[in-house]
């Protein structure tokens, strides 16, 4: 009986090395074709340059065997692209960088499509969004210049954004809830660039654009910041002007307009992936945020570099849509039926 | 930004900028740029904006100066390309070359393919070369003018665009007004960028992109040129021309004649670069200038060397002049100049107000290629001309799948999607009613390049003024385009007065 108990272990532990060197493979799964990187944006902004510059950090480095190919899918305000992942499922050779028109297209356009059909894989950083006037404005913080608001006419003071019931318009909308009921007159353009040369030729009174829209701007004294819409204030502490780092703008809310937005640049897949699948996407871009390329291009945008993956990232994106969907409510921007 | 600079120091940074560029690396890598850039150039869809961003992740390992030679160099190449294939075959390989098909293609089937080319790319040349040169010495001022543009301003040159082109239609006027509403009316489904809705999708997905001019010029031009000539006996009217050696001499003694058309279409060119406009309504602005103030002005469309000049020559001085606003300012004056402004970050530079401040080694090295570049590139395209000229000799049965299988994966690749190849099928059967009807296609074309633009232009500017039009009055820049806008908008009618006054007798009408 001895014997047959000692057979027995000896075949279980064979098995369990079995088990274990068949394992190993399978967890390091990786890609056997190339990638495509979706960008539900166009050309030029914020979203195509980071999913390019990924693309030419992971190939500089050769962080993976497969290329990458980007494409971007910016029709319907990147319904096009989401539609895209939405509908290639189990496609692990398939992944998409996401700006808050994940959340505010579905919402606002009534497409179809929503992040519970694509798989969260990680959350790569938070783009800031800063309260910008022209440098010779007469406010200096962003209280004076809500007093002005108020004290001026109704719709008088222009402020101007990327997009129309996307994140500029959200916070204007946000803003105004400190205004005493004067309203501001939201123009929307095409692009963040075009945005920041609109508030240096004086055509508009404010933007809130991402810092890296207008650091030059801000650098050659054409633009001045009044506050940034995080939480606390950046932890980049070189001094772009003479005088101020990206730390020494005041956050919005400690300057009396309690208003906190952040937009996510994170990448999803398919829904129907493995875990293993979305695991090697972890790891590559664990990898992509350890180069030093990556850093600095964080430092240029002055970004807030949390990461998150699996359920805390989840959670996050619930929590993010919830919120989207409240501010939309209240500024009337939701589709029939929303 | 500061103004204080004399000229010569300028000449002392570009002559440091040449030290830069002069490398053998940096030559090489013109080169292929340059060659890469034509064949991007000749293939329609694949435009240098697709060109230069899948491109683009090639160049992060060089150094900042070699990578922005080297894709400028393939921008220079795609904005010479695009001419080839629009002379030869009617499709144009890029946006801004479909006004060179309006008298470059009848050229071609004259049997003159190879002096349609030689203008096409000597006007380029000519074209980037002054807009360089305004690069050169007038970067800073050039840049505090393009802050004066705001909505108003840029509707006024959209609608001088239109103006410009509205009375150059041969034929009914009520056609060119029909063609041209079907154009609005195409470039209004998609995304509406001012209140963030959707129109006239139908709930079709496919529809979510709107009707991409590219597309829909591909089948117009393309594919309904391809049906016309399967009806007119399955040859090419060009196809018995001679292979002249000596023609691109033969076409530069014609030159010299033209040169007010050279002027205005540079000072147009550079002036839509830089607002930014864009290379596309410049040549078509400098095409309909060139129709209303010519001599052969009647003879327009139907082959003349001057209608090939204008369109060519504004739109490489434009091509060229964009790059300014996104150096200076960071904001790209094209969707090829947007790749690059996104390349620039990547690089670590930041592009706006300080690049000529903190990274005078690149600015200057990237001015000084633009010189080389197109030199470079001119000799290289210019020995080509008469092979370019032989494919015409080629039998169309041959040639016609070859080009239906180059329309099709142009149409494919500006999107990605199979839909616009069906697309741009359908396009092409309305391309040969229409000519077969006798509507004409420019002003559909340019209603749907310019439409979305133009609209979205008023509206910001109806926002900023709430519903004032007095705003398009409001300052003397304005007013100045608008007027001439006016102007040219009832300048056939104008020029009747005109003949009217001057001669009381009528003649016989």
């Amino acid at each position: 009986m001895k014997s047959f108990k000692k057979v027995l272990a000896t075949l279980a532990g064979g098995l369990a090395a079995a088990a274990t060197m068949s394992a190993a493979p399978a967890t390091a799964w990786e890609p056997t074709k190339p990638v495509t990187f979706v960008i539900p944006a166009g050309t030029g902004g914020g979203a195509d340059q980071m999913a390019r510059f990924i693309q030419g950090v992971v190939s500089k480095h050769q962080l993976m065997k497969q290329p990458i190919v980007v494409i971007n899918k910016s029709g319907g305000a990147g319904a096009e692209g989401f539609l895209e992942v939405k509908n290639s499922k189990g496609d692990a050779h398939k992944i998409i960088i996401t700006l808050s028109n994940l959340f505010t297209t579905p919402l606002s356009t009534g497409t179809p499509f929503s992040w519970k059909d694509l798989t969260p894989v990680a959350m790569l950083a938070l783009d800031q969004f800063i309260l910008w006037v022209p440098a010779d404005a007469p406010y200096n913080t962003a209280k004076e210049y809500i007093e002005a608001v108020k004290a001026g006419a109704d719709r008088q003071y222009k402020m101007g954004g990327t997009g129309s019931k996307q994140e500029d318009q959200i916070i204007t909308v946000a803003i105004e809830r400190e205004t005493g009921g004067k309203k501001f007159t939201y123009v929307p353009f095409q692009g963040g660039g075009a945005v920041a040369v609109q508030l240096v030729g004086k055509h508009i009174n404010s933007t809130v654009n991402n810092p890296i829209e207008a650091a030059q701007h801000w650098k050659s004294g054409a633009l001045k910041p009044l506050c940034i819409f995080d939480k606390e204030r950046s932890t980049y502490t070189d001094k772009i002007t003479d005088k101020m780092a990206w730390s020494d703008i005041p956050t919005c809310t400690e300057s009396g307009l309690p208003v906190v937005y952040q937009m996510l640049r994170g990448i999803f897949m398919p829904g129907g992936v493995t875990p293993e699948q979305v695991q090697f996407y972890v790891d590559l871009f664990k990898k992509v945020r350890e180069t030093e390329d990556w850093k600095n291009f964080m430092e240029s945008g002055a970004f807030n570099q949390t990461f998150m993956s699996g359920e805390e990232y989840a959670k996050w994106v619930e929590q993010a849509e919830k919120t989207h969907y409240e501010l939309m409510k209240e500024a009337g921007f939701l589709a029939p039926g929303k | 930004m500061k103004t204080g600079k004399r000229p010569l120091e300028e000449l002392a940074s570009l002559f440091a900028g040449f030290a830069v560029v002069l490398t053998p690396f940096n030559l090489l890598l013109m080169l292929i740029g340059i060659l890469l850039g034509v064949i991007i150039g000749v293939l329609p869809g694949l435009g240098g904006a697709n060109g230069v961003a899948i491109l683009l992740p090639l160049t992060f390992s060089m150094p900042p100066t070699s990578a922005i030679i080297m894709l400028s160099c393939i921008y220079w190449g795609a904005l010479f390309g695009g001419a080839i294939t629009s002379i030869l075959f009617n499709i144009p390989g890029e946006p801004w070359s479909v006004a060179t098909t309006f008298d470059g293609h009848p050229m071609a089937q004259k049997g003159k393919a190879d002096e349609a080319l030689t203008a096409a790319f000597t006007s380029s040349f000519v074209g980037a070369i002054v807009a360089v040169i305004v690069i050169t010495f007038l970067a800073p001022l050039v840049a505090s003018f393009a802050l004066q543009f705001g909505p108003a301003e840029f509707f006024a040159v959209q609608f001088l665009t239109f103006a410009s082109f509205i009375g150059m239609g041969r034929g009914s006027p009520f056609k060119t007004l029909a063609s041209m509403s079907l154009g609005f009316a195409l470039a209004a489904v998609g995304l509406d960028n001012v209140t963030g809705q959707l129109r006239m999708t139908f709930d079709f997905e496919m529809l979510l992109n709107g009707f991409v001019f590219l597309v829909a010029v591909i089948g117009l031009f393309g594919i309904g040129e391809i049906l016309s000539s399967m009806e007119e006996g399955l040859s090419f009217s060009g196809a018995h021309a001679k292979i002249r050696l000596n023609a691109v001499l033969q076409t530069w003694k014609q030159l010299p004649k033209f040169w007010f058309t050279f002027v205005r279409s540079c000072v147009i060119g550079c002036w839509m670069g830089i607002t930014p406009g864009g290379a596309t309504p410049a040549s078509f602005m400098s095409y309909g200038l060139a129709k209303q103030f010519s001599k052969n002005g009647k003879n327009f469309g139907k082959g003349e060397i001057e209608g090939v000049l204008a369109p060519e020559t504004a739109a490489h001085a434009a091509g060229t002049s964009a790059l300014l606003p996104m150096l200076t300012l960071g904001i790209p004056g094209s969707p090829t100049a947007a790749v690059l402004l996104g390349g620039l970050l990547i690089w670590g530079l930041q592009p706006g107000p300080m690049l000529f401040v903190e990274q005078p080694d690149f600015v200057w090295g990237l001015i000084a290629s633009m010189y080389l570049g197109n030199i470079v590139g001119l000799i290289i395209i210019l020995t080509c001309v008469p092979l370019f000229a032989a494919i015409l000799r080629i039998p169309f049965s041959i040639i016609a799948p070859v080009i239906l299988v180059i329309c099709a994966v142009g149409a494919y690749t500006v999107n990605n999607s199979i839909f616009d190849v069906w697309m741009m099928v359908v396009f092409g059967v309305v391309g040969y009613v229409f000519v077969k009807l006798g509507y004409p296609l420019p002003p559909m074309v340019l209603a749907l390049v310019l439409g979305d633009m133009a609209e979205g232009s008023f509206r910001q500017a109806m926002l900023l003024s709430q519903g004032d039009l007095r705003i398009f009055f409001s300052n003397w820049l304005v007013s100045s385009i608008m007027t001439l806008g006016l102007v040219l908008l009832f300048w056939p009618g104008i020029r009747w007065l005109i003949n009217a006054y001057r001669k009381p007798k009528p003649q016989h009408a």
